[in-house]
């Protein structure tokens, strides 16, 4: 069975976003999405002061199996991205929720209240699997 | 759900990933499919093959109708224990399927075949015996298959199934094999690493494994079955070749015995023709140079003319010969993106050649394969 932190919000995509104390959010991919997947290889990452819409491609996981657009979960600018995740895109796999991928400063803070909770995301990924 | 072999409960047991392949609940992987990928190039592995179709052909005049059957000539078997890698043709030259052909006896060959071809080969292969007439054909259900690989793999088995296996099976040289009791053991497989492929009675599979497993060898699944394989430069039938393709197109001459002259096998018309008129397209190794992957049916666009020879030519847009990734994966051993592909004849080994990957264009270099051996790689 996949782990779903309470404390974080999802997207219909997959990804985990985390809100943090300065306003700023941080996204990975879920563990869910991660078991899919299969074993990671690539990871490539957005550039930082990328300005992004909700929903648009952010970056691309690539695992032996399939190659997948990874999207920014609300609209915003790209401000940090972790290259340790690019240079070795197993720890996706290992910790999902540990290798996070970008952070953006959100252009409409409320935006990120509209994500689904843990007990939603939970729910979709019981209904994807029927 | 699928067909089931008789590891099916260790497997789920054992934690597996299991999946649909060709009708059959198979394990994927067990947790991590490149980690099983480096224990088999490093240490041992076992995969469950039984879902592979095993079919014994007696009788008098079994020798004569597998001439005719196949590609590859079976006289070369001189010994008996020997195996032979061979395709089995339609009229045209395109390929039925690939399988492993045993010398038991004067009267008895084994074949070993494709799960995923089982019906379209017991339909040809039983309507050929039964119209050369003295040849019996009986599959074999009864038996399941272990294939134990990797440079620790031959230790294992002994400490693993008997010392005394050291004694007969330890001397083999590639394909070749040796039943001891109920075991038929083969030194044959499909990841380039040493080992043996074991053909044993169904009732025996799950202590057989188990046994194996408590001796340290590992459970592999199909994810690293697919890219070990790739890597050792063999073929998959159904990607690489199928009956649309003949061997000579598919990297397979090797395989095709045309001498002596006198021997008609199904479909040796077509390849003479095709020799005459010279084959057109080659399946051949390439190495992608950037990020990513290469995945199947990928176009590939080589260059033409001057630049197809001198090895450094890039394709321009629009002035390109196309080509298509057959087989395309991640290479875990070189860290890198494989694959085979199908272009023109006339490409070269250090061409380099220009992939669609997902809308972009991105560069990859003609090799010879296979691209590794013996856990390293062959290419400079």
């Amino acid at each position: 069975m996949s782990k779903t932190p309470s404390d974080l919000r999802y997207t219909k995509s997959h990804e985990w976003v985390k809100k943090e104390a300065d306003g700023s959010v941080t996204v990975g991919i879920t563990d869910h999405a991660q078991g899919l997947l299969g074993d990671m290889v690539f990871v490539e990452l957005p550039k930082v002061g990328t300005q992004v819409a909700a929903g648009k491609e952010c970056g691309v996981v690539e695992s032996v199996k399939a190659a997948s657009d990874v999207y920014a979960p609300i609209a915003g600018e790209i401000t940090a991205v972790n290259t340790s995740v690019s240079d070795t895109p197993e720890s996706v796999n290992k910790d999902a929720y540990g290798a996070w991928m970008f952070k953006l400063k959100p252009s409409t803070a409320a935006d990120i209240d509209k994500l689904l909770d843990a007990a939603a995301y939970e729910a979709l990924v019981a209904s994807e699997q029927h | 759900m699928g067909h089931r072999t008789p590891l099916y409960d260790q497997h789920v047991e054992l934690g597996a990933k299991m999946v649909d392949f060709g009708g059959w609940d198979m394990p994927i992987h067990y947790g991590s499919q490149i980690e099983e990928h480096h224990q088999v190039r490093r240490d041992a592995g076992m995969f469950d093959v039984s879902h592979m179709v095993v079919s014994d052909f007696k009788g008098e005049k079994v020798r004569e109708f597998l001439k005719t059957l196949l590609a590859n000539n079976i006289d070369k078997l001189k010994t008996p224990g020997r195996a032979l890698y061979t395709c089995m043709l339609n009229s045209k030259g395109g390929v039925i399927d690939d399988l492993i052909v045993y010398y038991l006896n004067d009267t008895w060959y084994r074949i070993v075949s494709n799960a995923g071809t089982h019906d379209k080969d017991m339909t040809w292969m039983n309507a050929a015996a039964k119209e050369f007439g003295g040849v019996a054909m009986t599959e074999r259900p009864d038996l399941a298959m272990i294939a134990v690989q990797g440079p620790n793999a031959k230790e294992k088995v002994y400490a693993a199934l008997g010392e005394n296996l050291r004694e007969s099976a330890g001397k083999l040289k590639p394909f070749h094999s040796v039943t001891i009791g109920e075991l038929m053991i083969a030194t044959t497989g499909y990841t380039g690493e040493d080992g043996f492929e074991i053909i044993l009675p169904a009732k025996a599979a799950v202590f057989t494994w188990q046994m194996l497993g408590e001796a340290g060898v590992k459970p592999i699944g199909l994810g690293a079955r697919d890219t070990l394989r790739l890597e050792a430069g063999m073929n998959l039938y159904g990607s690489d070749m199928d009956e649309t393709t003949t061997p000579l197109e598919s990297g397979l001459a090797w395989t095709v015995a045309l001498e002596p002259k006198e021997r008609k096998f199904i479909g040796r018309e077509a390849l003479e023709k095709q020799l005459a008129a010279g084959v057109p397209r080659q399946l051949v190794g390439l190495l992608l140079e950037d990020k990513g992957v290469l995945r199947n049916h990928m176009k590939v666009f080589c260059p033409q003319g001057d630049d197809a020879r001198d090895g450094g030519g890039r394709a321009a847009s629009g002035t390109a010969a196309e080509g298509e990734i057959m087989s395309g994966s991640f290479s875990p051993t070189l860290n890198q993106s494989i694959a085979l592909a199908r272009v023109p004849a006339g490409v070269v080994p250090g061409a380099r050649v220009e992939v669609d990957v997902r809308g972009k264009r991105l560069t990859a270099k003609v090799v010879k394969y296979p691209f590794v051996r013996n856990g390293k790689s062959c290419l400079e």
